[in-house]
């Protein structure tokens, strides 16, 4: 199963680190990163694989919301089949 | 893969557009809960509605959490209430709408419809208990919705129930005067009602729909209305093909949604219904998409055009998008629920005659409209008969929700809270039809050739 994990917001040192660090920390592979910057604001999209993960994945998604509202930032975590359902018939 | 572009759309919909699916619907069939003694049968409902939808909320919740899109409703409907009341000896109606609240507390859902008769030809055993108990059954329950069909396009319309249900309104109005007049808010009065329809308060569990199911509502104008924002000045070619691409977006996500639930649930999947369901949060409005086309506002000459755009453009780009489609599927327009109608309610731009041309070509109809607290019954009968007459003659849903707001005239204000918001009462023409609705009997069913 995999999911996509997005952050939005003003770029800062340690982005990346902090949030492949807690894929390590939970068995999620990440399998593909891309980052862009959009009217200023940064934009990363990480595409993981969450089948050998120790938590579910509902949880890491909230456990990755709060990293995002310490740090200021967007974070979302999301199934990658809602993203293939809206954008591939 | 997946294009980051792509991706970021869907957040920015979600995150800013208020991108959402609005209800989780689970159609449950009470058919076989009939028991002549009453206590065996509310014993029986409890039972079996409890037992199908333990799982509905937290299963929904779940979903909204993995795949990040919210779902704001999770609601039960149920075989029309005056079906399984006709096998009791004793037929105490409010007392089943009691046992259908203690479900839905106990089932955590926001609402349960399907405090409904069918009376579209005549009254069946059950009908008009049901239909007398409406009022004081929506005043001691907080969750049950109801709704009457009295018309549809191959029987005619029943006027009696036309009649009857002038005074069911008024009454619901005057038993929760204390509470805004929520009573008739959650009681629509149909012609041409959906058996599959998942939005409330008009939703049932038609006699021809399986033992139990899963219906999706869609939402989603604020997506609509930034998309045409976004292209700017194009023509209403490209205006109807910007929706369709929308309209296609959002329901493929409702179908997901719709899929998977129906999956983790064990329930066959039902339909998705394609609306476009505001709700008076800031950037949720279907006006605000109208006004986007051109209109200064909502409800000036050429809102009915626009209107007939938007709903079948939402049709065409929903259809391809699920593999079932069904309910209402259109563009709302409650008055109400919607920013952008309640600013022009509000300014005047907006007015009930505008409104009933808008039904015309939109689904549903006057719906969530304050119309003065001395209003009397027949005027709200014949309200009902004329939205019932334009559903009937263009083989179309058609409902009437209004709310007499009791106390207070033109201009003042009703506010329910929640996604039934606020709004003005709206002035009604003082002529009376107390004759022509006095007269009872049927319309006779319309000609469906001869079409002009």
């Amino acid at each position: 199963m995999r999911a996509v994990i997005t952050v939005i917001g003003k770029d800062m040192v340690g982005i990346l680190a902090k949030i492949s660090t807690e894929c390590c920390n939970h068995n999620i592979n990440v399998l593909e990163v891309t980052q862009s910057i959009l009217q200023d604001m940064f934009a990363m999209i990480m595409m993981v694989d969450i089948s050998k993960s120790d938590i579910p994945f509902t949880e890491f998604s909230d456990m990755l919301g709060k990293i995002g509202s310490d740090m200021g930032l967007s974070i979302h975590a999301m199934h990658e089949d809602i993203f293939n359902a809206m954008h591939t018939i | 893969m997946l294009n980051a572009r792509d991706i970021l759309e869907t957040i920015t919909m979600i995150q800013d557009e208020h991108l959402d699916v609005r209800t989780i619907t689970m159609g449950i069939s009470l058919l076989d809960c009939c028991h002549s003694d009453v206590d065996t049968m509310c014993a029986r409902v409890y039972d079996k509605i409890t037992r199908y939808a333990k799982n509905l909320v937290s299963t929904g919740e779940q979903i909204e959490k993995e795949f990040g899109i919210p779902i704001i409703n999770k609601r039960i409907s149920v075989t029309p209430a005056a079906m399984i009341l006709a096998s009791c000896d004793d037929k105490d109606a409010v007392k089943l709408a009691k046992t259908l609240e203690k479900a839905a507390v106990a089932c955590g859902v926001n609402f349960l419809g399907g405090f409904s008769a069918l009376v579209q030809k005549g009254f069946g055993p059950g009908d008009r208990e049901l239909i007398e108990a409406i009022p004081e059954a929506l005043s001691v329950t907080d969750h049950i919705c109801s709704s009457v069909n009295i018309g549809s396009t191959k029987t005619g319309i029943n006027m009696d129930a036309v009649a009857m249900m002038g005074h069911v309104v008024r009454k619901s109005a005057e038993l929760t005067a204390d509470r805004d007049c929520i009573g008739p808010a959650k009681l629509v009065v149909f012609c041409n009602a959906p058996e599959d329809n998942p939005f409330m308060a008009g939703a049932f569990h038609g006699a021809g729909e399986p033992d139990c199911v899963i219906n999706v509502g869609v939402s989603g104008p604020g997506v609509v209305r930034a998309a045409l924002a976004k292209a700017g000045d194009c023509d209403l070619t490209e205006v109807a093909d910007i929706i369709k691409k929308t309209a296609f977006k959002i329901t493929r996500m409702g179908q997901l949604v719709a899929s998977e639930a129906s999956r983790r649930l064990g329930v066959p999947f039902g339909i998705v219904d394609l609306s476009l369901a505001p709700t008076p949060a800031i950037g949720d409005s279907v006006a605000h998409i109208l006004e986007e086309m051109g209109l200064e506002a909502c409800g000036c000459h050429g809102t009915t055009a626009a209107l007939a755009l938007l709903n079948d453009a939402v049709k065409k780009g929903g259809v391809m998008a699920s593999s079932h489609v069904g309910g209402l599927s259109g563009a709302f327009i409650p008055v109400t629920e919607d920013a952008g109608m309640i600013d022009a309610a509000r300014n005047g731009a907006l007015t009930l005659n505008k409104l009933e041309a808008m039904t015309a070509v939109c689904s549903v109809g006057l719906d969530m409209i304050n119309i003065p607290g001395d209003t009397p019954a027949e005027v709200i009968s014949a309200i009902i008969a004329d939205e019932a007459a334009i559903g009937m003659v263009n083989s179309k849903t058609t409902a009437v929700r209004v709310i007499p707001a009791i106390g207070k005239g033109v201009g003042e204000e009703l506010s329910f809270g929640g996604l039934l918001g606020s709004g003005p009462v709206m002035p009604l023409s003082t002529y009376s039809p107390a004759k022509f609705i006095s007269r009872g009997g049927r319309i006779p069913a319309p000609m469906q050739s001869l079409k002009n």
